[in-house]
């Protein structure tokens, strides 16, 4: 079940990568960090809500709180895509640059973002402001691992063939794939989501109908950094423990699970997400914890090797209308 | 093959060391008070986690070693005795090049630390080929002292007696009946966990390793849960520690949390939060400080004992490194954390393991129960 949790979080993280690859064939590595900030606009919310004071609630005590750190989350998250898209991909497109130099403004955003997290203590000097969060772990180490004060205590609902489902588990897992829905039918449906594939499918004939591209860039990176913002909040409320690195490996493992399903496919990202999620827990419950990564990777390999298109190898341009 | 590597290596660490050695004895003809046995003015070093993940632990280690060098240097305002930091940050891979600056600065006379097992066992040959004498107030790895480094010496029981103390109190004391055991692969952890694994005998029902760094810890939590162990020993530092209590918590689980000196540190209840921690047993080879010692933490009074046997030996006349060494490995007194004597390999000859609490959401650092 963990598996599931975790593939659910994979598969939201993974839709940022997944469309922004389907509308401009770029693997956006900076969307790692998109999530890394939704991470640390939870934490300040239940430091801003609560104190640094550490509590323990079950679900339904958390619920409004959670509430309002989805909405910082998604917010942050947001906005740091968006900001992305501004400083680090738009003057590149609008030069034509070579797709590989957006991919390598891509990767030193990436870093540039993650640093500045961690010296987020330095910044919040200069500006007179403090979060509390650099010594509520240890003094003048805003780099080191952030804790949320307040833990979402589980209560395991039931269990089936000895995995133990917690409601945490299920909200996790419910919101998620809520949340997918609703995109995939936003995606299909609207009129933005028409606009969408059409600047997938052909940027210039599209923009001969009247569809503004750049609004469209513009909406892709806002949905994906609204979903790693969501991906974000169910993160806290599963493991609690961010720190400036967070987004890497599970960056990394979105990226995977997008690829996995076909990158480009907004379905592919769900089913690729719980896929690798439920397999790396099979293979850490095999082989021990430290297999986890190993048992994700070649898997990707495997199936790269099998199938390169990935499982579900159509993209969002090509989905059926 | 594999014989042909080691010679291989051995034979350039040599050359290198021969090399180092060779520049340092150039650099040091030409200061003219190098051989005259005064150690006024010089260094001495600490090499160990300042920031990083274990931070903390090194900052407690310097703040022991401060403490020492100010009583010295306010009765020898003539001969002052300074410190110069490294930090590591605690990791195997960043120490070796730290070890080659210190062994390369005429300054520095004597090296508190390495702070950790890992770092000790990369460096080790270094320090020992120049000569340099050490002591560790923390790294606890019982396989450093075999490795026949005679410079090498630390004030703090090894893993061995913790790993076998430990193992004891879940069974006896806290009564646990199946135990899982848990480590994050480096020296010190791998070793200390390992020994708790063979002490615990049929009362282990599983074990397995995560990485540093991992912030999730749901599979461990899962596999905690279906063994349906009453007690988690964690070989490791207080980082995963805390993340690991945190989420077994979280997770339901009822049982004995228990970890080793490495997680015996107020952070382990800010990182795994006040609910969290509650009840965990923590176990350091170290009684807590006096009360009025004005340094606080874990390691704090280990270090100040070992800056103490250096600056013993400055005031005892010594005049070059062999006979700090020679010094050093016939020490004998009574320390804040304890009394003090080294064996032929290094190791303290008496230490006794006790269990510290967290209660009411803080760690315990005053009322630690001595394991018998």
């Amino acid at each position: 079940m963990g598996g599931l949790v975790f593939g659910a979080i994979y598969a939201l993280v993974a839709l940022g990568y997944t469309m922004v690859y389907g509308v401009l064939q770029l693997i956006n590595f900076a969307h790692s960090e998109v999530f890394m900030y939704g991470t640390f606009a939870v934490a300040w919310v239940f430091i801003l809500l609560h104190g640094t004071e550490s509590a323990s609630w079950s679900l339904g005590e958390a619920v409004p709180v959670l509430l309002v750190a989805l909405i910082a989350a998604m917010a942050l998250s947001a906005g740091v895509a968006l900001a992305l898209e501004r400083f680090a991909y738009r003057p590149l497109m609008k030069k034509n640059a070579p797709k590989l130099i957006a991919l390598i403004s891509a990767i030193g955003a990436s870093f540039a973002l993650a640093e500045a997290m961690g010296l987020r203590d330095r910044f919040a000097e200069v500006f007179g402001l403090d979060d509390n969060l650099a010594d509520y772990v240890a003094p003048g180490k805003a780099r080191d691992v952030y804790s949320s004060p307040v833990t979402i205590r589980e209560h395991d609902l039931f269990t089936i063939g000895g995995y133990t489902l917690s409601d945490v588990d299920l909200v996790i897992i419910l919101a998620a794939l809520l949340m997918m829905v609703a995109l995939d039918q936003f995606v299909r449906r609207t009129r933005f989501g028409r606009g969408i594939r059409a600047v997938a499918q052909d940027p210039e004939s599209a923009a001969l109908m009247g569809v503004n591209p750049t609004r469209v860039v513009q909406l892709t990176f806002l949905i994906g950094g609204l979903m790693a913002g969501a991906a974000a909040t169910l993160y806290m409320m599963k493991v609690g423990v961010t720190r400036q690195n967070a987004g890497f490996i599970l960056g990394v493992k979105a990226f995977t699970a997008a690829v996995m399903g076909g990158i480009g496919n907004l379905r592919g990202a769900l089913l690729g997400g719980l896929i690798l999620g439920v397999m790396e827990n099979w293979g850490s419950a095999l082989f021990g914890q430290n297999w986890k990564d190993v048992v994700a990777f070649v898997l990707l390999v495997l199936i790269l090797l099998v199938r390169p298109s990935g499982l579900l190898g159509e993209s969002l341009g090509k989905a059926r209308a | 093959m594999r014989l042909n590597k080691v010679f291989g290596a051995s034979v350039a660490t040599l050359a290198l060391s021969l090399s180092m050695v060779a520049c340092g004895s150039d650099d040091g003809d030409g200061g003219s008070d190098a051989d005259g046995g005064d150690f006024c003015g010089k260094n001495l070093a600490f090499l160990g986690a300042l920031t990083g993940d274990a931070g903390a632990l090194g900052q407690n280690m310097v703040n022991g070693i401060e403490l020492a060098l100010k009583e010295y240097n306010a009765d020898n305002a003539d001969c002052k005795i300074n410190l110069k930091k490294f930090d590591s940050q605690g990791s195997p891979d960043k120490a070796p090049a730290l070890a080659t600056q210190i062994i390369n600065d005429d300054t520095i006379f004597g090296l508190v630390g390495p702070g950790f097992s890992g770092e000790s066992l990369a460096t080790g040959k270094t320090f020992f080929e120049a000569g340099l004498p050490s002591i560790s107030p923390s790294a606890t790895n019982v396989t450093i002292t075999d490795q026949g480094w005679t410079t090498w010496h630390r004030v703090i029981g090894n893993d061995d007696a913790q790993g076998t103390a430990d193992a004891k109190y879940l069974t006896e004391t806290a009564g646990a009946k199946k135990v899982f055991v848990v480590d994050d692969g480096q020296d010190y952890s791998k070793g200390l966990a390992g020994k708790v694994k063979d002490s615990l005998g049929d009362a282990l029902v599983d074990s397995d390793q995560i990485s540093v760094g991992d912030t999730n810890m749901s599979a461990i939590v899962q596999a905690v849960k279906s063994s349906g162990a009453d007690a988690v020993f964690y070989g490791g530092y207080y980082t995963e520690a805390g993340l690991l209590a945190k989420q077994l918590r979280q997770g339901g689980f009822k049982g004995t949390f228990m970890s080793g000196d490495g997680s015996e540190d107020p952070n382990f209840v800010k990182v795994a939060g006040a609910d969290g921690a509650e009840g965990a047993v923590l176990s350091a080879p170290a009684a807590p400080a006096p009360a009025d010692f004005g340094a606080t933490g874990l390691y704090a009074t280990q270090a100040y004992d070992a800056t103490n046997i250096f600056l013993a030996a400055i005031k005892d006349g010594v005049s070059d490194a062999q006979e700090l060494n020679e010094f050093i490995g016939s020490y004998e007194g009574d320390g804040v954390s304890g009394p003090i004597a080294f064996d032929d390999k290094g190791d303290i000859k008496e230490s006794k393991i006790y269990a510290y609490f967290v209660k009411n959401g803080a760690l315990d650092v005053e009322n630690p129960e001595a394991i018998e």
